[in-house]
């Protein structure tokens, strides 16, 4: 055999092992599309559900079922039809196993149909509206729903003396679903309700709240999104609302841990219903504020946080599950009815709807050690979404 | 019903202080400021700035925040704008909008997108109860504040030689110039007074209308239909545009929360069908 | 007499006949299909933008209205073509005339607005329509789900042969023919005696007027077939990617489409396209770094440029466009 040709098997067998070897790294490798509103008016879901996502994979390495995992961030500013490119481009381009994040409502619905036409799951760590697991068979939810959140609410509202209640919502999704659901049940337990929407852009309470003074209501049912609560509270206590009695009731949105140092004493006497509080009072909790912080510059988590957390410990666990098969329905299927204990209490999927069941907990804002926290006082367990589950 | 007319003239005077500027400088150079309102919120920020990092009392920083502004428009003026005032409305509209856009993304860098939160001092927080109708302490500080600077300006505008000289120069430029009068030195300081008080209106205006990066954009119309309806000729003109906007908005989301949101551009659309050339223009010829 | 008009439709003739460079182009904005199969994405997104700036084009460049609202017609034809989607008629071809009808209707009621008034005021009356959409779009959300953006449009294939698939080939192949072909008329129109009259308009208006020539109506004609245009973009938009959201009506876009026209050059209906093509290239590459703050290097870019830049890129593309294919055809003949 000539020199030419021992030269020619050689360059052959290595090719051979290079592309063997390349495409066994490919198969190696997990990734995940995370989509999130790193800037913008939105900015604090997206630093929040980052910083979660890097705590677990600092805690637990990154390989599951014989799977590395490989996070790529995208930053889809808050703004739906970019969110829909960024998941478009991470399934065609990077071919990620698994698309995540999704701040609000619109942007988790624009990449609905990607995840659908892809067979990608879409796991939504931060998105609220009862309806959006509905939107594609492949939405998994860690987050909550406003429903799940609102509903209590009516009901240790009935139990407590407060027969009038004025709602002030922001106008979309999740806001229209904390007021359907808490109206409604609120009427049935023989309550009146008088309702308003804020627009979602530019918000300004001003005449809204001076239409709830006037009212005169026992209690003002309030959500906003996350990050908006502090200019609600100074309009609500500038109102004159907090001395005139009305009591602040609603989803723990408005007292949203990320932000309650900044609103300031006047949250103080605030009760909600919501399913975490950094104050919970469990052991896994306390590691995980506690590992938050340290790696955070002393940020407390919030509930937009242990949506990630989890959201990451649902993945992981699917890919054990499936031994690292990275076929959509296999990760769905895997998915289905798995529960553990989180950070916020006990947690599971549903197998039928895909959505999150976990405890609610009603809270008071007290101050705790010289910070303001929301202290659970009475907890409803294991609660289903109910939009979903009265279709039934 | 009362607490809410008042509501609308405490924002109106604030839209006032933070439009009259515009108005001067549009009718003055023919100059489209889109960038107007990337001053207010400088202005806001400073205050921010002073109050949460330095501890400086509130009603200090308003001063300061008028100086401050009124600096940077004096170095602006002379280093970008004057090479555009010859350039035709396109040109400047979108060299405007480019500066809106960096003032923009730049606050969003330096302070972060989210709403500002600042303390009021406790004398301006709370109301009071005059009659049955509620009167917010803050909104009643800004109505006297902005109050007298309207009656200052007026009077400044009208009585005195400074003034006289402005309106000559806004009614026609050359002519001005020819009868000797600095016109270019006049708009400089014009300039410099517009932006200072867009930064004082920006700093009065954080507990009212918030403070984000976005602030430049969402009030931007604001400004520009004040300017529109008011003419800008005169003070008194934005003045009544102003009012008239605030106690539209206010009322509006108050009695129709609705469609609250849109009445302003509705109100705007049609005042300008019916008068063109804004609702106080003097003829001009 | 005649003699003029015997020159006028000569040079006319001569303006419509096709350049070598403009072969050039549209031949190159097929092959990438082939070139760059991974972009393709993107490439749909410029071919889109670039529609929309064609439609500007037509009233800044070539009847010189200055629009800060030009995106109502954008996001009325994007609703439009949504809406008939999702309620039944999935023809994409059916949606994009429905969208194109519908926004050039809107252009023909807001054209009075448009017409009288100077130039503050028409400044003033386009922002202002353009933001009473997108609070209307906001609040009816029961029509166009609000904030949450309009779903559930399932669009057909075209032509009943080609679907849309996720990769975008469908996207840009269907975005760029409709592209063309709005070109094509577009190009026509304004090489003919009526793009002659609004160039007199927009040069002097009390002039063309005493020449004969109706400003009101024409520019009203004018108007209303770019916001037609527009309202194709539009559906382009709501059909590639089957979702709508509020965004479509944002001043950003209006803006943005401005900024494009003039990076390219209002006025030769190419610049709009190249405006796009550097524009989306910026704007993808600027983003991968700093996605919120690539507002900060697009403003940035606009003032350097209104400043200085301009003569520049428009001294260049007029080399390419103009000069060169005269002077080779000077040394032929």
């Amino acid at each position: 055999m000539t020199l030419r040709r021992h030269f020619l098997k050689g360059v052959l067998g290595l090719s051979v092992a290079a592309a063997m070897g390349s495409a066994a790294y490919a198969q190696d490798v997990a990734k995940i599309g995370l989509i999130l509103p790193m800037t913008g008016p939105f900015a604090s879901t997206g630093k929040q559900i980052d910083a979660a996502v890097k705590l677990f994979l600092a805690q637990n390495g990154n390989t599951f079922g014989g799977k590395k995992i490989e996070i790529i961030l995208k930053d889809d500013t808050g703004n739906a039809d970019t969110t829909r490119r960024l998941a478009q481009e991470l399934v065609v381009n990077d071919r990620v196993a698994f698309l995540a994040g999704f701040g609000l409502t619109p942007l988790a619905l624009a990449a609905a149909q990607v995840a659908t036409q892809a067979k990608v799951p879409e796991i939504v760590m931060a998105a609220a509206t009862a309806t959006i697991t509905e939107a594609s068979p492949y939405i998994v939810r860690t987050s909550f729903t406003l429903p799940q959140a609102s509903e209590p609410m009516a009901d240790w509202a009935l139990k407590n003396n407060i027969k009038k209640v004025f709602t002030v919502v922001t106008d979309y999704g999740p806001g229209i679903d904390a007021e359907n659901s808490f109206a409604n049940k609120f009427k049935a337990g023989g309550g009146t309700v008088e309702s308003v929407r804020v627009p979602l852009r530019n918000p300004d309470f001003a005449p809204f709240l001076q239409r709830a003074a006037e009212a005169k209501p026992d209690a003002l049912f309030v959500f906003v999104p996350s990050g908006i609560g502090a200019q609600f509270m100074k309009q609500f206590v500038e109102r004159g609302l907090d001395k005139a009695g009305v009591k602040l009731i609603g989803p723990g949105d408005v007292v949203d841990d990320d932000i309650l140092a900044g609103i300031g004493d006047v949250a103080i006497g605030a009760i909600t219903t919501h399913h975490y509080s950094a104050a919970h009072d469990s052991a896994a909790n306390k590691a995980f504020v506690a590992a938050f912080r340290a790696a955070n510059g002393s940020m407390r988590p919030n509930f937009m946080g242990v949506g990630g957390y989890d959201g990451m410990r649902v993945i992981t666990e699917a890919l054990k599950k499936t031994n690292g098969n990275t076929d959509g329905d296999a990760l769905i299927a895997a998915m289905k009815g798995m529960s553990f204990e989180s950070p916020r209490g006990p947690i599971q999927i549903d197998a039928d709807t895909r959505d999150i069941v976990q405890n609610i907990y009603v809270r008071k804002t007290e101050k705790k050690d010289g910070e303001l926290y929301n202290i659970e006082f009475t907890t409803i367990p294991m609660v289903k979404d109910p939009v979903k589950a009265a279709k039934k | 019903m009362l607490t809410i007319l008042f509501d609308g003239i405490a924002y109106g005077m604030v839209l006032f202080v933070l439009a009259c500027g515009l108005s001067v400088t549009m009718g003055l150079m023919n100059f489209v400021n889109l960038a107007h309102g990337a001053f207010a919120m400088l202005g806001g920020y400073i205050t921010v700035i002073l109050m949460q990092r330095l501890g400086v009392p509130f009603l200090l920083t308003l001063p300061l925040a008028f100086i401050g502004v009124a600096l940077v428009g004096v170095v602006l003026e002379r280093v970008l704008y004057r090479p555009m005032y010859g350039k035709n409305h396109l040109d400047q509209v979108m060299f405007t909008i480019g500066i809106v856009f960096m003032a923009v993304a730049g606050a969003d860098y330096l302070m972060g997108s989210s709403q500002q939160i600042i303390k009021l001092p406790a004398w301006l927080q709370g109301r009071f109860n005059i009659g049955g109708v509620g009167i917010g302490k803050y909104r009643l500080f800004v109505l006297v504040i902005c109050g007298i600077l309207a009656f200052s300006l007026q009077w400044g505008f009208t009585k005195t030689r400074f003034g006289s000289r402005l309106r000559a120069s806004v009614d026609d430029a050359r002519v001005a110039r020819g009868l000797g009068i600095p016109v270019n030195r006049l708009f400089a300081l014009t300039f410099a007074l517009g932006s200072g008080l867009a930064g004082l209106g920006g700093a009065l205006g954080i507990e009212l209308m918030g403070l984000d990066p976005s602030f430049p954009l969402k009030f931007m119309i604001y400004f520009l239909v004040v300017v529109t309806v008011g003419g800008t000729s005169t003070i008194t003109g934005p003045f009544f545009a102003a009012m008239l906007l605030g106690v539209a908005d206010v009322a509006g989301k108050y009695f129709v929360p609705e469609i609250g949101a849109f009445i302003i551009y509705v109100l705007m659309v049609i005042l300008l069908i019916v008068r063109p050339d804004g609702l106080f223009a003097r003829g001009r010829a | 007499m005649s003699m003029l008009e015997d020159r006028v439709r000569a040079s006319l003739l001569a303006a419509r006949r096709w350049h070598g460079a403009e072969i050039a182009f549209w031949l190159l904005a097929l092959a990438v299909f082939w070139l760059f199969p991974r972009n393709l994405l993107l490439l749909n997104e410029i071919a889109i933008l670039a529609l929309f700036a064609l439609s500007l084009d037509l009233i800044l460049g070539f009847a010189g209205i200055v629009s800060l609202g030009h995106a109502a017609f954008l996001g009325l034809g994007a609703y439009a073509a949504g809406l008939l989607a999702k309620h039944g008629i999935g023809d994409p071809l059916v949606g994009l005339a429905f969208a194109m009808v519908v926004s050039g209707l809107a252009g023909l009621l807001a054209s009075p607005l448009i017409v009288k008034g100077n130039d503050l005021t028409r400044l003033m009356v386009t922002l202002g329509v353009a933001l009473i959409l997108h609070e209307i779009a906001n609040s009816w959300g029961s029509l166009t789900g609000g904030a949450d953006g309009l779903q559930g449009i399932a669009i057909n294939p075209v032509l009943g042969l080609f679907s849309f698939d996720l990769f975008g080939k469908t996207a840009y192949l269907y975005s760029l023919s409709v592209l063309f072909v709005l070109f094509l008329v577009a190009r026509r129109m304004m090489n003919s005696p009526f793009g002659l009259s609004l160039r007199a308009i927009r040069d002097n208006s009390l002039r063309a007027a005493a020449s004969g020539v109706p400003p009101s109506q024409r520019l009203a004609l004018i108007y209303t077939i770019a916001a037609s245009y527009a309202g194709a973009a539009g559906a382009l938009i709501a059909q590639t990617s089957q979702f709508v959201s509020l965004d479509v009506l944002d001043f950003h876009r209006s803006a943005d489409v401005m900024l494009v026209l003039i990076i390219g050059g209002p006025g030769y209906l190419y610049g709009g396209m190249i405006g796009a093509i550097v524009f989306k290239f910026l704007q993808d590459t600027i983003s991968a770094f700093t996605p919120q703050y690539w507002m900060f290097w697009i403003g940035l870019f606009l003032v350097l440029f209104v400043l200085r830049g301009r003569t520049l890129i428009h001294g260049g593309v007029k080399l390419i466009m103009f000069r060169l294919p005269a002077r080779v055809r000077g040394k032929r003949s």
